[in-house]
């Protein structure tokens, strides 16, 4: 039997959700809202703002000043850049940690997942050295392989727990049914992980597409993703609220649909394992 | 032909000593079943068969042949998974298809051995299904389908019924043994089930630690075990073993009898004792006795009709003739 809720107690905790909600999607709403609006009217009272008149001015000016699409096409490259080179390195690594462990596989496991522990800022100056005397400064091979390094403990990570939840019996039965380990990678293992490779995919593109700190401190302008096209609209003077709505919106909305369009898929492929 | 040699075959993990110095022959055609309590090693020695596990020393013959450094598929053995081990992805015709794939058969000839093999399982409306369409049973045939294509030399089966309910398995236990007499393939059979061992083999591996305990038919077994640990583990009941004054007056450490070789009277006999629990399975009455001197609880088999209850007072005989002698060694006397 479930546990006696009242009603009382079942709407108290219903409003309290939906206020917590609200809050939090508060901002994202009002930056929506911002961008429909001109500088002038942006900076009113929230009555003032919700009254006043709508325009796709602020789009305009910011397509005008900064080249959207040149930054669009970065981010795009970046995430998937490092995405697909993330997997090709972590697909076969995750492969032998899970299905022929060794005597170390814990430890090196900790030590992938210890790196992300550490502060990014605490290693930037090395990193911004070796980038400028490699002339990798300001480059999408520079940010892909960054991209790339960060997110490779989370994509192995990822695809260990999954692989491992494909029972060893199968991939035996495969050996004694005749299949050589080429076959038994082609047919029987990549079919029954694609969930999960699918699903370590669409993670790392948001975390990819998301990620600022390295994309602001390493590009100036040719690689420079919409994280920095966001940023470069964030001024401590001048009226800007407006425009750098829209350049957020610009920024969030293809990752957003992306994850609107694939969460059935995100969802199971992050509880893969939990839930069973 | 199905031949299987074992030749002073040990199996070490790491320090680990699982499988001593073993030699075992598997004649072909053969329905051996390995039995033992669990760690026993039987599930290790088939995996050592098929090839999953490389031996540590010793040599293991196929027809004769050395496949002791042999990959899985090239030594012609076909295996059953106790978890049934079926491609999740693939529909059943495919996953019976996919060692006849791998091994270059035709396909109008893969075609017929899937047809037969599915008419044989009463698969033929399932073959387009997913295997996590199908119940149990059903997935097991769809295992025993996968093997039977490759026309292998020797079935393997691992524990192949412990994930069924208990009336499936005595159905599947039927068509396996039905599946043997229609083949006369070799097959090798692992269980931790001493009724499964009696009822199917011809021959039967008694293990314990990764050593052999006995070889034998199942009623050799049960009439003359080699010692005490084999004269525990077949025959269901257990058998009674007792030491002690009773022993002595027959000469040995240790006595066995079974509890169908008991006689029970409520009126006189040879030991009594009081009835702790009376198990009434219609035709026959399980009698656990306390109180006899003897052990702390002695098992005997009656007529179902014997009228007796908790706490009643009651007179054991053995059936002197039946009785198993064993030596401090716990060998048979």
């Amino acid at each position: 039997m479930a546990r006696a809720v009242t009603n009382r107690r079942k709407a108290i905790v219903t409003v309290a959700a939906w206020l917590v909600g609200i809050a939090i999607f508060f901002p994202i709403l009002w930056i929506l809202i911002l961008s429909f609006k001109s500088e002038g009217d942006a900076i009113k009272t929230p009555i003032e703002v919700l009254t006043s008149n709508w325009t796709l001015e602020s789009y305009h000016t910011v397509q005008e000043r900064s080249d959207y699409f040149r930054h669009f096409l970065n981010s795009v490259i970046l995430s998937v850049g490092s995405t697909v080179i993330g997997l090709i390195i972590a697909v076969p690594a995750a492969w032998a940690m899970a299905f022929v462990p060794g005597k170390r596989t814990k430890d090196v496991l900790m030590w992938m997942l210890s790196t992300k522990m550490l502060p990014p800022v605490g290693v930037l100056v090395p990193i911004y050295l070796i980038f400028r005397d490699l002339g990798l400064l300001d480059s999408r091979v520079g940010l892909v392989i960054v991209l790339t390094l960060i997110n490779l403990p989370i994509i192995i990570w990822m695809l260990y727990t999954y692989f491992r939840e494909i029972p060893g019996e199968i991939l035996e039965a495969a050996r004694m049914d005749g299949a050589s380990l080429k076959n038994e990678i082609l047919y029987v293992l990549t079919p029954m992980a694609v969930p999960g490779i699918a699903s370590t995919m669409l993670l790392n593109i948001i975390l990819a597409w998301n990620e600022a700190f390295w994309t602001l401190n390493l590009t100036a302008a040719k690689a420079a993703p919409l994280t920095a096209f966001i940023a470069s609209y964030s001024s401590p003077e001048g009226l800007f609220y407006a425009k750098l709505s829209a350049a957020s919106t610009m920024a969030i909305a293809p990752i957003l649909i992306m994850g609107w369009f694939s969460q059935k898929q995100l969802v199971r492929g992050l509880t893969f394992g939990a839930v069973k | 032909m199905g031949r299987i040699t074992l030749d002073k075959v040990t199996k070490s993990f790491g320090e680990v000593n699982v499988i001593p110095p073993l030699d075992l022959t598997i004649n072909d055609g053969e329905f051996v079943v390995f039995v033992g309590p669990s760690g026993c090693g039987k599930s290790t020695l088939l995996r050592l068969i098929a090839g999953l596990e490389d031996v540590t020393s010793g040599q293991i013959r196929i027809d004769g042949k050395d496949a002791t450094q042999q990959a899985p598929a090239q030594r012609g053995l076909a295996m059953v998974f106790q978890s049934y081990a079926l491609y999740p992805h693939m529909s059943v015709r495919k996953n019976i298809a996919f060692p006849m794939k791998m091994a270059g058969v035709p396909e109008d000839e893969q075609k017929r051995r899937i047809d037969s093999a599915a008419a044989a399982l009463n698969l033929t409306d399932y073959l387009d299904r997913r295997p996590g369409q199908l119940s149990g049973g059903q997935r097991q045939r769809v295992a025993i389908g996968r093997a039977i294509v490759r026309e292998p030399s020797a079935f393997l089966f691992d524990e192949p019924l412990s994930n069924l309910d208990a009336a499936l398995r005595v159905g599947m236990r039927l068509e396996i043994m039905e599946l043997h007499k229609r083949l006369a393939t070799t097959m090798i059979y692992v269980t931790h089930d001493q009724v499964e061992a009696m009822t199917m083999a011809d021959k039967i591996v008694v293990l314990r630690a990764g050593n052999i305990e006995q070889v034998g038919s199942p009623l050799e077994l049960y009439h003359t075990p080699r010692n005490e640990f084999v004269a525990g583990f077949i025959g269901s009941p257990k058998m009674n073993i007792f030491g002690g004054n009773p022993a002595q007056q027959h000469g040995a450490t240790k006595i066995g009898i079974r509890p169908e070789h008991i006689a029970a009277s409520t009126e006189t006999g040879t030991w009594s004792g009081v009835v702790g629990v009376a198990e009434h399975l219609g035709s026959d009455t399980f009698l656990h006795v306390h109180e006899t001197g003897l052990a702390e609880t002695v098992t005997v088999r009656v007529d179902g009709e014997l009228p007796v209850r908790h706490g009643d007072r009651i007179f054991l005989s053995p059936d002197e003739s039946k009785l198993h002698r064993f030596s401090e060694q716990g060998l048979r006397a």
